[in-house]
């Protein structure tokens, strides 16, 4: 008998944790007590991205999305909705401004603006299944780079495609492909960076838990447009679900004959291994990540030389994010120019940003570049939590900035975010609201920073303490106007003279906190009296609307 | 086992859709033809899961990767069940009576396939009622 419902259970960190594997055993126990195991399967996917609403249940064909479900819901959703026919009402997704519910995925306001490229795969498929990828045209990219397409056509494809690397330079993906292609060497090496450091990004985690085959199929394509026969991807200890997903893939995709020797047939012969990173936020820069590799301690070199002439063990390396991988393979099938046609005229295709903090919708959103932070933050993330007001969004976490009301209708991509004194980052995407304190918002990443300074050269690992007293006295109300001197003149120093991009852009969250939030940082100074600062920013009287609780 | 080119992929590919096609992938939601079976307790009992079950092994054989056999709840016309109705695009909506299981296989061809409702099947809606 034929499968006539799919069960697509979220199997993402975020829905693990709220016990969505306790879901699915019970889904299936129950489809087993009631005879329809032929009928219905339950399926573990990578993430939906709606965190905020987990765990996530999906029915197919009939396209209904299920919220909150714990695993005392299964039978409803066994005995109503498989056997019965009948939706769950109780379960579906109600949408707060209007108050309405909505069943189908793709009306729901969180989904409504985004499109899936690098996610394009998370929350559709089994992620522990290749023949699934397969299903969905898996491994056709590589198929087709591998028996139709010369090593300079692949390279001209993606630099055509304008991709530019997501882990956040957002230098020109194509070029770094080409300029490690033509060194001269007989052993290179390409190196997936999963490190992913920035606190509160979770972007290239979901994409190696819902998707791991897409990045090893980009890894492999890279791999032959360069000319690199081994790769290796570096991934931070911390994610035990990514790294178990992603051992099943590469021996799945070794079965296959799809890693291994002669791939496809050709003469192209290559192979990943998994390095193990212990979570130190250094190693996800380039340099230190490669002396990581190799056993050093992760820390960063001056660049030049770049890792694409010198890199793992001396020879050319290609380091490229997960993300920007996992992009690789539609490039491929579906062209550059389909990819070309996304986003705005410098910063091509999509970007992941995990969306955090205040606002309502917590999740991770997929959208093509040129979207404004209000859609972002309004539409997708439905605003600000509580109805209170927003003040700013941090973006490029502890290397960006703040970006404030006035640039909410600014078009994201990378150039235009530089312009407005933030970064693209990697695409954490923090949202603050009246309530938060700029000045112990700068201190929070600050801190980070000072900790996660390897030390190496003096204006990183002197500074950014220093920095971080100066901001810690300020905040307990000692501070004075010396003092909030001393702090600038550090900043544009450590940014000036730090040897990595750690220093070169800690000290930004001060830079634009005191930009535009100038006058937090006075109330800190003159108002001794009230040392928190923060007794100038709260109303008096608080209107409360009818839809607050 | 391994796959050496592209149309051994291709064949896997083939093999396993029938995995995954249930799921939507992309944007041709629009030209999808549904089949929607009514499983209330009525239809049910009255063979709703054998018809249910019918279109789903029907579609598959004919390869129908665009149509969808969806359960739906109770519509109220209990003296007809199963109930069947079928949506194709840019179509009226067609709403079959008694569908046993046996008729399954002429909805698909004459209908889904061909295009022409199986008129002997079609439930006549009374207008005053709905
Ligand atoms: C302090 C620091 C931390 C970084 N952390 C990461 C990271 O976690 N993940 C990442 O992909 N890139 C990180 N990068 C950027 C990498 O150095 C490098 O530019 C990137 O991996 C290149 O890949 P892409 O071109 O695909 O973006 C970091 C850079 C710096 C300076």
């Amino acid at each position: 008998m034929a499968t006539r419902s799919n069960i697509l259970v979220c199997g993402g960190t975020g829905c693990l944790a709220s016990e969505s594997d306790k879901v699915i055993k019970n889904l299936e126990l129950i489809i087993k007590a009631r005879g329809y195991e032929n009928e219905a399967r339950v399926i573990r996917t990578g993430c939906f991205g709606f965190c905020e609403k987990g765990p996530i249940v999906k029915i197919e064909p009939d396209n209904v999305f299920y919220v909150m479900v714990g695993p005392k819901d299964a039978k409803d959703i066994v005995d109503e909705h498989i056997i019965k026919g009948r939706t769950v009402d109780r379960l579906l997704y109600r949408e707060p401004k209007a108050n309405e519910i909505i069943n189908r995925q793709e009306d729901m306001p969180f989904y409504k603006k985004q499109l899936r490229v690098a996610l394009r795969n998370c929350g559709l498929i089994n992620p522990e299944d290749i023949l699934e990828y397969i299903a969905f045209g898996g491994y056709e990219a590589l198929g087709k780079a591998l028996t139709s397409m010369t090593r300079d056509q692949v390279v001209d494809e993606v630099k055509r495609s304008g991709l530019r690397g997501r882990g956040g330079g957002g230098f020109p993906t194509g070029i770094k492909w080409e300029v490690t292609k033509k060194q001269d060497d007989n052993e290179k090496f390409i190196i997936c960076n999963a490190d992913e450091g920035d606190p509160g990004a979770f972007m290239d985690r979901s994409i190696l838990e819902g998707d791991p085959h897409s990045v090893i199929e980009a890894m492999a394509i890279g791999g032959y447009a360069i000319g690199a026969s081994k790769g290796i991807i570096y991934i931070r200890a911390e994610y035990p679900l990514a790294i178990s997903r992603l051992n099943t893939a590469l021996n799945q995709a070794r079965e296959q004959g799809l890693l291994g020797k002669n791939i496809f047939g050709s003469d192209f012969s290559f192979d990943i291994n998994i390095k193990y990173g212990a979570g130190a936020f250094v190693c996800g820069e380039e340099t230190a990540l490669i002396n990581s590799c190799t056993g050093k301690r992760g820390e960063p070199n001056y660049k030049p030389p770049y890792p694409a002439e010198k890199g793992y063990w001396g020879h050319p390396t290609c380091v490229n994010n997960v993300e920007t991988f996992a992009n690789i393979p539609q490039i491929i099938t579906r062209g550059a120019d389909w990819f070309a046609s996304i986003g705005t005229e410098k910063s091509k295709g999509t970007k992941v940003f995990a969306l955090a903090g205040k606002v309502k919708n917590v999740g991770l959103v997929e959208v093509p570049m040129g979207i404004t932070f209000r859609e972002i933050i309004f539409d997708i993330g439905g605003g600000i939590q509580g109805g209170r007001k927003f003040k700013a969004v941090q973006t490029g976490g502890p290397s960006g900035g703040v970006i404030t009301e006035q640039y909410l209708d600014t078009p994201i991509d990378y150039d235009s975010l530089i312009s407005i004194g933030s970064m693209m980052g990697s695409g954490g995407m923090i949202v603050m609201d009246e309530t938060d304190n700029m000045v112990k918002i700068a201190k929070f990443y600050l801190e980070f920073t000072m900790d996660e300074s390897c030390g190496r050269c003096t204006p990183c690992r002197i500074g950014t303490k220093r920095m971080y007293e100066i901001l810690d006295k300020i905040t307990s109300g000692k501070g004075t106007m010396a003092d909030i001197d001393a702090l600038k003149q550090l900043a544009y120093m450590v940014k000036g003279s730090s040897l990595c991009g750690l220093g070169q852009t800690a000290p930004n969250p001060v830079i634009s906190t005191l930009k535009h939030f100038w006058e937090e940082y006075m109330a800190f100074i003159k108002d001794v009296d009230n040392p928190r600062g923060e007794g100038r920013h709260i109303a008096k009287n608080k209107i409360k609307f009818a839809t607050e609780k | 086992m391994s796959i050496k080119s592209m149309d051994e992929l291709r064949k896997i590919r083939e093999e396993h859709q029938n995995k995954v096609n249930l799921r939507q992938s992309g944007n041709n939601q629009e030209d999808r033809i549904e089949i929607l079976i009514g499983m209330a307790t009525c239809g049910i009992s009255s063979g709703a899961r054998e018809t249910l079950n019918a279109f789903v092994e029907e579609i598959g054989k004919q390869g129908l990767n665009n149509a969808k056999v969806i359960t739906v709840g109770c519509i109220g016309y209990c003296h007809s069940e199963p109930t069947v109705q079928v949506n194709m695009p840019g179509q009226k909506p067609v709403l079959y009576g008694t569908v046993k299981k046996d008729k399954v296989p002429d909805i698909v061809n004459k209908h889904i396939i061909g295009g022409q409702p199986v008129e002997n099947l079609i439930l006549k809606v009374d207008f005053e009622r709905a």
